[in-house]
């Protein structure tokens, strides 16, 4: 009995003893929104995430990877709530994930105090870009402004003289509002907010955007809302009257849904799932083999290139998670392929990133997909980076 | 002054769409006095059979028709195995039944459809606007939707005001027991009433599904709406939840159409613009707060109660 006391000791020390020295497995937080209407994109952020890992072996340099998933419920409380269990009861070395800038808004603190590494795989508010920007915050994803940003380029491009404005009162929606404003040369002669995300009716914004005639109008509308504003645009008799422009409202997730509504609005991405280059290749076949019947969308894309950035980051530290500065400087090298193509960082831990003009169009097996049209922006930068001041 | 005109038919609509859910909400709970959170589960099923049948058959006014006839079977089949139960207990037993309820069939559409959710396209005759008045053009769905409403109001207002079985649904509002002692079938009465009600909001959700989609717990939400209704209008009235409905809606979407504008003149443009969608989203319940404290019956209190 005393014999067997001591070997089940020592075997305890001996499986203690390593791990205070040196790390036994790499713990990752989750988070996204995996419950109600939108949880179709937590999916497809966990599905790209866990491909990722299979890639790789479910090994980041060497080590074994954990990953905790944890719902938000698409609530800033809960997402908090659920980041300070991760850091705190789970005690993970990077958290990852976010797709709503409110739920990162809401996290971001206790991330940064606890000098947990954040990786953004969606959200951007341009807090994190300038004023908030912080050593443990990431992004593989971009600033807010920088998608609208784009698409008012390519407004100015087709002549676009006089605009109106829509999306939801909330931090993202403010952002995207103010991007496409900030490089639109012409007119804005009209803006609404709507209360999000529970309001789903857009009659009476739809209704003020007809009565001002503009050239064309701007929406950014994520998730199922996209949706129901592009039937409702339909269905108002403005399709064929006022062009539309979109960010964020048609990806892979919406657009089996929207179907033919989706047809010829264009919409600006980093990320489109025909971009030529080997990773995004592998990852866009692999995907559609292990998930049949899904097709990814950015934000699978981000969450893939999310998984091996921290892989580079393990691998360069040799798996000494302890030294912060270290997978600091290791994470902002970037040293992984990204399937966005070129992937550099901004001071300010954004990436400086070509943005694409897609297009949705029916392939030949009559399936809805999108495609590149045109690059509208090389190596953009946001416009917060001057404010931000690394500590 | 066209806006107005559009606007006003836009708060027209969603107030009729309100009706439809309000008045069987209004009904299960004057007549049987069962409280029933899971109603905006039926009007979720109503949207999900309207995609399915329609996409089977090919014809959206098939589907629709399919649609309303098997919601309205389901909301037999749940009153015969589940509501019956309740009859009698405390509305505490109804909320926490008819909760479960709610997530029972939340999760029972998530194994038949998936999470993904559905789309309900419309044809083409319908998908476009038509012109109503010089320089008015409306949306020839949501026209339709307002006549839609408008036929089953006046038949509803028919089937309580001028049938027997009306008649008896009016006295059970008012005096069940009663109603009961006179030898009244009550209990097929309650299983009719219920299945009333339910293809009331099958019809409620199949016809916004066009508008805002086909997703688990969109019903939660306008659930909300429809006992505000229900609380402004008088429990159990029908005429009540029809003014009440139309109130809202209008307030709701000229709200939302003005008080930025109106916000403009007191405030910054930037605050105006974040606060006024807050704010307006509050002005329903304050209409409810306002009813309850001058009439705490509602406006058109079922008589005799």
């Amino acid at each position: 009995m005393r014999k067997q006391l001591l070997v089940a000791t020592a075997a305890l020390l001996l499986a203690a003893g390593p791990a205070s020295a040196q790390q036994k497995s790499v713990k990752i937080g989750f988070i996204s929104t995996f419950s109600g209407p939108v949880a179709v994109i937590g999916n497809d952020m966990r599905n790209s995430f866990e491909l990722a890992l299979d890639h790789m072996g479910r090994k980041m340099g060497g080590l074994p990877v954990e990953v905790i998933y944890e719902d938000d419920g698409f609530k800033p409380e809960v997402g908090k709530q659920k980041t300070d269990k991760l850091i705190e009861s789970d005690k993970v070395d990077f958290l990852v994930g976010y797709i709503w800038s409110n739920v990162l808004l809401a996290s971001m603190k206790s991330a940064v105090d606890s000098k947990t590494f954040l990786i953004t795989s969606n959200a951007g508010p341009h807090q994190i870009a300038g004023e908030q920007c912080s050593p443990f915050i990431f992004s593989t994803s971009w600033q807010n402004d920088q998608t609208p940003q784009a698409m008012g380029h390519y407004m100015n491009q087709k002549g676009v003289k006089t605009a109106f404005l829509i999306g939801p009162n909330y931090a993202a929606g403010k952002d995207m509002l103010g991007g496409v404003a900030s490089t639109f040369k012409g007119k804005i002669v009209g803006q609404e907010l709507t209360k999000w995300p529970d309001q789903l009716d857009f009659s009476a914004e739809l209704a003020k955007a007809k009565a001002e005639k503009p050239d064309a109008i701007f929406v950014f509308y994520p998730g199922k809302a996209g949706v129901q504003f592009l039937s409702q645009y339909a269905q108002s008799g403005l399709k064929g009257q006022i062009p539309l422009y979109t960010a964020f409202t048609i990806d892979e997730l919406s657009l089996p849904l929207q179907k033919d509504l989706a047809l010829g609005v264009p919409g600006a991405q980093q990320w489109v799932n025909d971009l030529p280059n080997d990773a995004n290749k592998k990852f866009v076949a692999d995907y559609i083999k292990k998930y049949p019947g899904l097709r990814p969308s950015f934000y699978g894309a981000q969450s893939y290139d999310a998984a091996n950035l921290i892989a580079s980051a393990v691998a360069a530290t040799k798996g000494n998670l302890t030294d912060k500065v270290a997978v600091q400087k290791a994470l902002e090298k970037a040293d992984f392929k990204s399937v966005r193509g070129k992937f550099r960082f901004n001071t300010n831990h954004i990436p400086i990133q070509n943005f694409y003009l897609q297009e949705p169009v029916k392939d030949q097996d009559g399936n809805y997909v999108l495609k590149t049209v045109a690059t509208i922006v090389e190596d953009n930068q946001d416009r917060f980076v001057t404010q931000c001041q690394m500590k | 002054m066209t806006l107005f005109i559009e606007q006003c038919l836009n708060g027209l609509q969603f107030g009729l769409l309100l009706f439809m859910l309000a008045a069987g909400l209004t009904l299960v709970f004057g007549i049987m006095d069962l409280v029933n959170l899971a109603h905006g589960s039926l009007y979720m099923l109503g949207a999900y059979f309207a995609a399915t049948f329609a996409a089977w058959t090919g014809s959206f006014v098939l589907g629709a028709v399919m649609a309303l006839g098997a919601t309205l079977l389901v909301g037999m089949a749940v009153e015969v195995i589940a509501m019956r139960r309740l009859y009698g207990r405390d509305h505490l037993d109804h909320v926490l039944a008819t909760f479960g309820l709610i997530l029972f069939f939340d999760e029972l559409v998530r194994l038949i459809w998936g999470a993904g959710g559905m789309s309900l396209p419309l044809p083409s005759w319908l998908n476009t606007s038509i012109r109503i008045l010089p320089g008015v053009d409306y949306s020839a769905y949501k026209l339709s939707i307002i006549v839609v409403s408008l036929v089953v109001a006046a038949f509803l207002y028919w089937l309580v005001m001028r049938t027997r079985i009306g008649m008896l649904i009016r006295a059970g509002a008012s005096n069940r027991e009663m109603v009961g002692a006179l030898g009244v079938n009550i209990k097929l009465l309650f299983t009719l009433v219920f299945g009333l009600g339910a293809a009331l909001a099958g019809l409620a959700g199949l016809m916004q599904a066009p508008i805002l989609t086909v997703q688990i717990g969109m019903g939660e939400n306008i659930l909300i709406l429809a006992f505000v209704i229900t609380v402004i209008g008088g429990i159990g009235s029908i005429r009540g939840a029809f003014v009440a409905a139309i109130m809202v809606g209008l307030i709701d979407t000229l709200g939302r159409a003005y008080f930025t504008d109106l916000l403009r003149l007191a405030f910054s443009k930037e605050t105006a613009a974040t606060a006024a969608p807050a704010l307006s989203s509050m002005l329903i319940y304050l209409l409810m707060a306002i009813v309850l404290v001058m009439r705490p019956e509602g406006l058109f209190p079922a008589s005799g109660k």
